[in-house]
């Protein structure tokens, strides 16, 4: 018998404690948003325990990566947190320059940039009408899909694809900019400073929004860092932990943004963070779309890549927090070994910590503002 | 001039004179049922079809536009959908009451129907304690609703039962606090009394501020009693799936989502009744003409239009307010909108007993 | 902290402590049975190293060098000092076992029952030590290098 199907069945038989209640949330459960299988424990209403189990939709990427080449292993990673795709393939990239010390040329580092901060407001804005569903606020939902849906045309025109880009490669960006990119990034710009504001109106004022998040869910600091929350996560939780502020990779050091870190470490703060963070990357986007330097968007590589022997790491700020890729190289054409630190799987080790002593309108409250991106955790 | 009392008066007069009276009565009775029946159907198709359009207006998008003229005839065809549908019974539920509490749901929301005056003169039963009747019969719902959370043998719909027991029960008292501010101004229980009650003004505006406060107690109250959002915490689709109706499908989950529909009509029939002057027109002081015309207006018109802009109301709620959490819903009706609409009560009797009212 | 900095200190607390420069980050070999006092000396006495943001191993097995070992790597770093510090313990490759550091950092626990289940180390002490992603009656460790699957997996 398969686990779960044991799983669920000692739940529905298992003799509990006085009034406790085993219920399965998951793997099919619209607050889920995914595979996830999460099994609580409740006395009445107050969740005792929360015990998450993994892999319905494990893929073992990284055995998968073990048999590709250095060019092919970036685009399965868009599997991974499809939602910041952009993102993971640059982390990917980013890993193989340092084995291969290439020289990105300029434009491209911009391009990749521009593509980050327009990959991470699609996935907050996607994050911010699920979590409102969450909520019960069914509208938000169809108003975060209206912007994100530009952003997804900018992507289509550029990159050829909406969701999993599959843009990056080693040494550059696959193609150049499509020529409507610059006019259309700023029409959204514009658009979407207006749009900031109706979110706010929507959701963030509202009483009953804030009653349901205000409190909820609270991670202390230290708490956040035991548990290696990163992102958005962390930050609501007083921790620094922006990559892009703390360990620079590409242009992120030439430019200027703020590191939006929030005390709460309640819901509410992880939406505030995120919100904000919004309003960064409209910032980000500003100062590059005017300057895209001149000049080759791909760095001259050989057909083969052959890292030399050794362990390399390289980690990107996705939309959900911190992405490690360390990779071990035995000088062949694949990697050797290769691990994703992904952000969204330390960030669900701490919901048990977080939802005990909650209600379970609590728990959806809870995951909605971790944002969790099943296949990120799985792999 | 039309009139649906004309049409009544002819047709009791006609059967009473060809049939004997007991014949007639029973004859009068299969008119009504036949005719509630099919009211309810239509009701129900207008009103899931509304609540899409309006969802869809609210969330830019267009909403139903395939099927007939507009996407009018949607409804029908979800509404055939669900009849060919096999209804499934879990083999752990218990089978008797979980093929009754639909029924129940049902049957509840039905007799509610009894003492709405949908026009002048036409009422199915017209008595005198109307009013008590509707809070009495609207809260057996929730014992088809706790049935079968109960009898589903499942998880989720029993917590949802047990949401929606706690949270009708709790909410019925600021309902009836708010409707018994309309008695007192009235001084009558009886539907068609207090809708003439309303001759020269609606409530709403001749009872100053304390009425206002009660209309909205009676409509954050309703909307609670009725299970919608965002007091849906009994079928909390993120939290509990689908709550009390989890195990349901085919025609007996079509009867809990009728269920629920019809009592958002009734509510809102009650309130536009007790608030918003039944069917009585809109007049202003002495604006003679502006008076008269308005009487022009079908009773019918006035009444179907006062209760469909409640039931917009409700749905605008809907479509733009999070769900409040199980505790923060039992709060705000005991520390707040219970007191207040005790204290309120008080104002309202004693404007009625100054007579400070228009 | 600069990298010599920290080197000394571990140094100092571990004279005999095998070093590795020739990566990013400063890596140190550090034997089994010191491994928990290690790691606590890690967390609690000057280098503050509280986040352990990576936790991985590696079948050495189709290498010439390691035909019987599976490496633990574990990558600190510090969120006072931000010097980022990996430390490396070799295991038997036929019977890993390991002291747990779940109680030391709490994002350990999940990511050591993954290790647990794609290379089959054992945890001792570990709270919870079940498979995370694959079912309970899986057979084998898929991250090791020996595994196979005939269906599965394809050859490329």
């Amino acid at each position: 018998m398969y686990r779960e199907t044991q799983i669920i069945n000692d739940a529905a038989t298992l003799p509990s404690a006085e009034g406790e209640l085993v219920i399965n949330v998951g793997p099919q459960h619209p607050a889920t948003h995914g595979v996830l299988h999460l099994v609580i424990t409740l006395q009445g209403e107050t969740i005792q325990k929360v015990e998450p189990h993994l892999g319905y939709i494990h893929r073992s990427i990284e055995k998968m990566c073990e048999s590709l080449s250095y060019r092919q292993f970036i685009y399965v990673t868009s599997r991974m947190d499809y939602l910041s795709a952009h993102i993971n393939n640059h982390g990917c990239v980013l890993c193989v320059e340092k084995g291969l010390q290439l020289e990105i040329p300029p434009r491209a580092q911009v391009i990749r940039v521009l593509m980050d901060e327009l990959t991470r407001i699609a996935s907050h804005e996607l994050w911010w009408g699920a979590m409102a569903m969450d909520l019960g606020a069914f509208t938000p939902f169809f108003y975060a899909f209206r912007e994100r849906e530009t952003i997804n045309d900018i992507m289509e025109e550029t990159c050829g694809t909406r969701l999993t880009m599959n843009y990056m490669v080693p040494g550059g960006v696959m193609y150049d900019l499509h020529p409507n990119f610059q006019k259309r990034v700023k029409d959204f710009i514009q658009l979407f400073n207006n749009k900031i504001d109706e979110y706010d109106d929507l959701v963030t004022g509202n009483i009953i929004f804030q009653n349901r998040t205000k409190g909820v869910g609270v991670l202390s600091k230290e708490d956040a860092i035991s548990f290696g929350c990163t992102g958005p996560v962390g930050r609501a939780s007083g921790v620094h932990c922006d990559i892009r502020k703390l360990y620079p990779y590409e242009v992120y050091d030439n430019l200027s943004f703020d590191e939006i870190v929030e005390t709460a470490g309640d819901s509410y703060a992880r939406y505030l963070v995120r919100i904000k963070e919004l309003r960064q990357s409209i910032r980000i986007i500003e100062q590059l779309i005017d300057n895209i330097p001149e000049g080759d968007f791909q760095a001259k590589t050989k057909a083969v890549l052959k890292l030399p022997r050794g362990e390399f790491y390289s980690r990107v700020e996705t939309a959900r927090g911190e992405l490690g890729v360390f990779i071990v190289s035995e000088g062949a054409t694949t990697p050797y070994r290769i691990k994703f630190r992904s952000p969204g799987f330390s960030n669900l080790s701490a919901l048990d910590h977080m939802s005990r002593g909650s209600k379970i309108g609590d728990l959806m409250a809870i995951m909605g503002t971790l944002d969790l991106v099943i296949p990120d955790i799985d792999r | 001039m039309f009139s649906l009392e004309y049409i009544t008066d002819s047709i009791q007069h006609w059967l009473y004179s060809t049939f004997n009276p007991t014949m007639a009565l029973l004859l009068e009775c299969l008119i009504i049922i036949l005719l509630v029946t099919a009211f309810f159907g239509v009701l129900g198709l207008v009103l899931v079809l509304m609540e899409r359009k309006v969802a869809a207006r609210m969330q830019i998008r267009l909403g139903p536009n395939r099927v007939g003229p507009k996407g009018m005839l949607q409804t029908t065809a979800d509404t055939i959908k669900l009849m060919m549908k096999e209804g499934l019974t879990p083999d752990g539920a218990d089978k008797f009451l979980f093929n009754l509490a639909p029924f129940i749901v049902m049957i509840a929301a039905m007799l509610v129907l009894a003492p709405i005056a949908f026009a002048k003169g036409f009422q199915i039963w017209d008595i005198n304690i109307g009013v008590l009747y509707v809070s009495a019969v609207s809260s057996v719902s929730v014992i088809g609703i706790l049935m079968a959370g109960w009898a589903s043998n499942n998880k989720y719909s029993l917590l949802g039962a047990m949401r929606s027991g706690a949270q009708i029960v709790s909410y019925e008292l600021s309902a009836g606090l708010s409707i018994i501010s309309i008695v007192v101004l009235s001084g009558s229980l009886q539907i068609s009394e207090i809708i003439a009650s309303q001759q020269t003004g609606w409530w709403l505006f001749r009872g100053h501020i304390p009425v206002i406060i009660a209309f909205v107690i009676f409509i954050i109250a309703v909307t609670a009693e009725t299970n919608r959002a965002p007091f849906d915490l009994a079928e909390a689709e993120s939290e509990l799936t689908a709550g009390f109706h989890t195990e349901y499908s085919g025609m007996k989950f079509a009867l809990f989502f009728l269920a629920e529909y019809i009592n958002i009509f009734i509510v809102c029939a009650i309130g536009a009744t007790l608030f918003l002057g039944g069917w009585m027109p809109l007049h202003i002081g002495h604006w003679k003409g502006f008076n008269h015309i308005m009487d022009y207006i079908p009773s019918s018109v006035w009444f179907l239009g006062k209760t469909f802009f409640l039931i917009f109301l409700i749905m605008w709620f809907r479509w733009t307010f999070p769900r409040l959490r199980v505790d923060q819903l039992l709060s705000l009706e005991w520390k707040y909108l219970l007191p207040i609409s005790m204290f309120n009560l008080l104002l309202v009797t004693l404007i009625a007993i100054m007579g400070w009212h228009f | 902290m600069t990298r010599e900095e920290l080197k000394e200190n571990i140094i100092q607390y571990r004279p005999n402590a095998v070093f590795d420069e020739t990566g990013e980050w400063l890596n140190v070999f550090i034997e089994t049975a010191d491994w928990k006092s290690f790691a606590q000396w890690l967390r609690n006495d000057v280098l503050q190293m509280d986040y352990l943001f990576c936790l991985t191993c590696i079948d050495w097995s189709q290498t010439a060098a390691g035909k019987t070992v599976l490496t633990m790597v574990y990558h600190f770093t510090s969120t006072t000092f931000r010097q980022a510090l990996v430390v490396k313990v070799k295991l038997d490759r036929n019977n890993p076992e390991i002291a747990t550091v779940s109680d030391i950092w709490r994002t350990a626990e999940f990511h050591e029952r993954e290790v647990f289940d794609l290379f089959g180390v054992r945890f001792l002490h570990h709270p919870d030590l079940r498979r995370l992603v694959l079912t309970d009656d899986f057979d084998g460790h898929p991250l090791r290098k020996d595994f196979e699957d005939p269906v599965n997996m394809i050859k490329l």
